[in-house]
């Protein structure tokens, strides 16, 4: 027996697999058992019900897909009364995905989410296409934190912040989450990107930009786990590009606590559950116990480090 | 790329013959074997899949959400929907008709006799016959009829009776005569070739349906001008009907939310999911393309 269960927290998941904010829902009990989960994470809620972006919304591309929703919902009121029910039949923590423009409705939202049935606030700061420039809070380190301090002030309730592999600079807005009082981080949102059609010269997506998600991504998603881990001391969810449970093993080594699954749930609904099972028995043929044994495990230390080349990156 | 391919540890898609640890559930993630591939006319293909027997719980107008192959190296990074053309109860198959458009279809077209093909599903609401329907109208164009032929198994197996009106550019695509055919139904073919397939015609082929009383209710799928016609013609005879629709998928579950259309309902305009709210909806609530 291997004890696959992580601490996010004051939070314990009975295994590091998560599903990814908007890539899962309730639903998913029609083809897997939810309650094998990690988490269940729910779409990413806004105030007032919103029709989301125009269609297309998904185009696909040389290396993944590029997508663009627009974070459609039945509003928070629905979302207290009708969604979070579903997800209270099941037993794993419910981590709810807030976003707003607006810092004090942010906040506010937060405070209105932190229901009983609800046990992590993940605040999306990050969604690439929220407004058509690609800005959003996680952009800027100023903007983390005072958003984030606003949201803290309202909620009791764990704290996760999910930042964007768009910014410059993850490190030091992983550090502004930290120091504003997120309890932990998901890193990372998907990629602003663009598709322009040959046949017809428009762009291949109803709202023009949108996230790219793919395998491909997660080379550089871990680059940013493993730079965000060495500088700060909160949990991280690794997110981008897990398909199978050697992703997994390889986020942990990089430092992470917990991954988030998007991507390989639609490619193979019972993917989820699989690479639970897959991670087991990777631990059990190596004689690893507890899987926490694995987070920041990776082997670098005698490694030297380029200081010229490595300055640039922060390491 | 190939994703699963990472040593011994590959996705847990049910094989025949595997236990089912999910009997319970609506749908599942399947590996089937193709039995045959073969082309039915110069533009679609009919392949037939030997399957787990918990997806042949598939009814007229669900979906199976398909993994295609790569018809190039490259890799095809989502499933593509298509509908469920025949379940075969008895020889534990499941069939999908299609056209060949683009890379996820030019792939599932090389697949050859004896191998994989990864299907998730059943998915999605599909036809539904009210017990007071006698006689239906099937009207369906292209690869619309795909979607409607199970529905003559349907309608066979609850004794009601099947006209199905057939669209098609020129004989030589025409396709499921046989299958309606064989189970019973009547059959007009209209073509495009000697103008049968116009409005106008289909309107009256319709129309003396409606006055033999053999139109309690309406089914199409595959052409906005039909939908239209259909919509028409069932406001003004107060004739219910259903319509099978489209959109670009990525869970085909009900999560994402890329599948959308609009639809109007009572004056309304609302959004819906076409892989969970449909793919079939109501005739008077759904707005044409
Ligand atoms: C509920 C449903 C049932 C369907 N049933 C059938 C069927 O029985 N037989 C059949 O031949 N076709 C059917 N289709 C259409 C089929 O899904 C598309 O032809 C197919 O996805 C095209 O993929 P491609 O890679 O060959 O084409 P490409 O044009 O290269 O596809 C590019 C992208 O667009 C998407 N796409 C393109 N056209 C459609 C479309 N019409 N619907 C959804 N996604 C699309 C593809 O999934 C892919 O992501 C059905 C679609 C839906 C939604
Ligand atoms: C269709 C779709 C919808 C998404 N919606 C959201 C969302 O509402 N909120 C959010 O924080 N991230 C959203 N994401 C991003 C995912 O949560 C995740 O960060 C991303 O897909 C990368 O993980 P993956 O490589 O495992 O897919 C969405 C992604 C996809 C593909
Ligand atoms: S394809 Fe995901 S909601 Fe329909």
């Amino acid at each position: 027996m291997v004890d696959l269960s992580v601490k996010i927290g004051d939070i314990t998941l009975q295994n590091p697999i998560q599903p990814a904010s908007g890539a899962f829902s309730w639903e998913y009990n029609d083809v897997i058992d939810l309650n094998r989960l990690g988490a269940l994470v729910a779409k990413t809620i806004c105030r007032e019900p919103r029709l989301g972006n125009p269609t297309p919304r998904m185009a696909e591309t040389e290396a993944g897909i590029i997508q663009s929703i627009g974070l459609p919902g039945k509003g928070i009121e629905y979302f207290v009364d009708h969604i979070v029910p579903e997800y209270a039949r099941f037993k794993p923590p419910l981590v709810v995905s807030v976003n707003s423009d607006n810092i004090e409705d942010f906040a506010a939202l937060a405070e209105e989410l932190s229901v009983p049935d609800v046990d992590v606030i993940e605040a999306n700061i990050s969604c690439p296409t929220r407004n058509q420039t690609g800005g959003n809070f996680a952009m800027h380190e100023d903007y983390t934190r005072d958003c984030i301090t606003a949201i803290r002030a309202k909620t009791k309730k764990p704290l996760w912040v999910k930042l964007s592999p768009n910014a410059g600079d993850i490190v030091s807005i992983a550090r502004a989450a930290e120091a504003a009082g997120a309890d932990a981080l998901a890193i990372a949102n998907t990629f602003l990107s663009l598709k322009i059609r040959t046949d017809n010269f428009r762009p291949a997506l109803g709202n023009k930009f949108g996230g790219l998600v793919s395998p491909a991504l997660k080379p550089i998603v871990l680059r940013m786990v493993y730079q965000v881990a060495k500088q700060v001391k909160i949990p991280i969810i690794g997110i981008g590009g897990v398909t199978k449970a050697e992703d997994v093993v390889e986020y942990m080594l990089a430092g992470a606590s917990a991954v988030g699954i998007g991507y390989a749930g639609f490619r193979n609904p019972t993917a989820l559950v699989q690479i639970i099972d897959d991670l087991e028995a990777w631990c059990d043929e190596r004689g690893i116990k507890k899987v926490t044994e694995l987070i920041g495990a990776v082997k670098d230390a005698d490694m030297e480090t380029d200081t010229l080349a490595a300055a640039s990156i922060g390491v | 790329m190939a994703l699963e391919a990472s040593g011994k540890y590959t996705n847990s898609a049910l094989r025949i013959g595997d236990v089912d640890p999910y009997a319970e559930r609506k749908a599942g993630e399947f590996i089937g074997t193709v039995v045959s591939n073969a082309s039915v006319n110069d533009e679609y293909k009919h392949v037939v899949l030997k399957v787990h027997p918990h997806a042949l719980r598939a009814y007229a107008g669900q979906m199976f959400h398909l993994l295609c192959p790569s018809p190039d190296g490259a890799e095809v990074w989502m499933r593509r929907p298509m509908s469920v053309y025949r379940v075969d109860k008895a020889n534990g198959q499941i069939e999908f008709l299609y056209k060949t458009e683009g890379r996820g279809t030019l792939g599932m077209a090389k697949l050859g006799v004896g191998d994989d093909f990864n299907i998730a599903g059943p998915l999605g609401h599909g036809f539904t016959l009210e017990p007071s329907w006698k006689n239906i109208v099937v009207l369906g164009r292209g690869v619309g009829l795909a979607t409607l032929a199970p529905l003559s198994q349907l309608a066979a197996e609850q004794k009601v009776g099947v006209t199905a009106i057939l669209s098609a550019r020129h004989a030589g695509v025409v396709m499921s005569r046989d299958l309606f055919a064989g189970l019973g139904a009547r059959v007009l073919t209209v073509l495009d070739t000697d103008n049968t397939s116009a409005v106008e015609n289909v309107e009256k082929i319709v129309e003396g349906l409606i006055a033999e009383g053999k139109a309690d209710a309406f089914f199409t799928c595959g052409s906005n001008r039909l939908l239209k016609l259909m919509q028409r013609l069932g406001k003004k005879h107060n004739i219910p009907g259903q319509v099978a629709m489209e959109q670009i998928m990525v869970c085909g579950i009900g999560a994402c939310y890329v599948c959308m259309r609009t639809f109007e309902v009572d004056g309304e305009k609302v959004l819906r999911r076409v892989c969970r709210d449909g793919p079939v909806f109501n005739i008077q609530e759904a707005v044409g393309w």
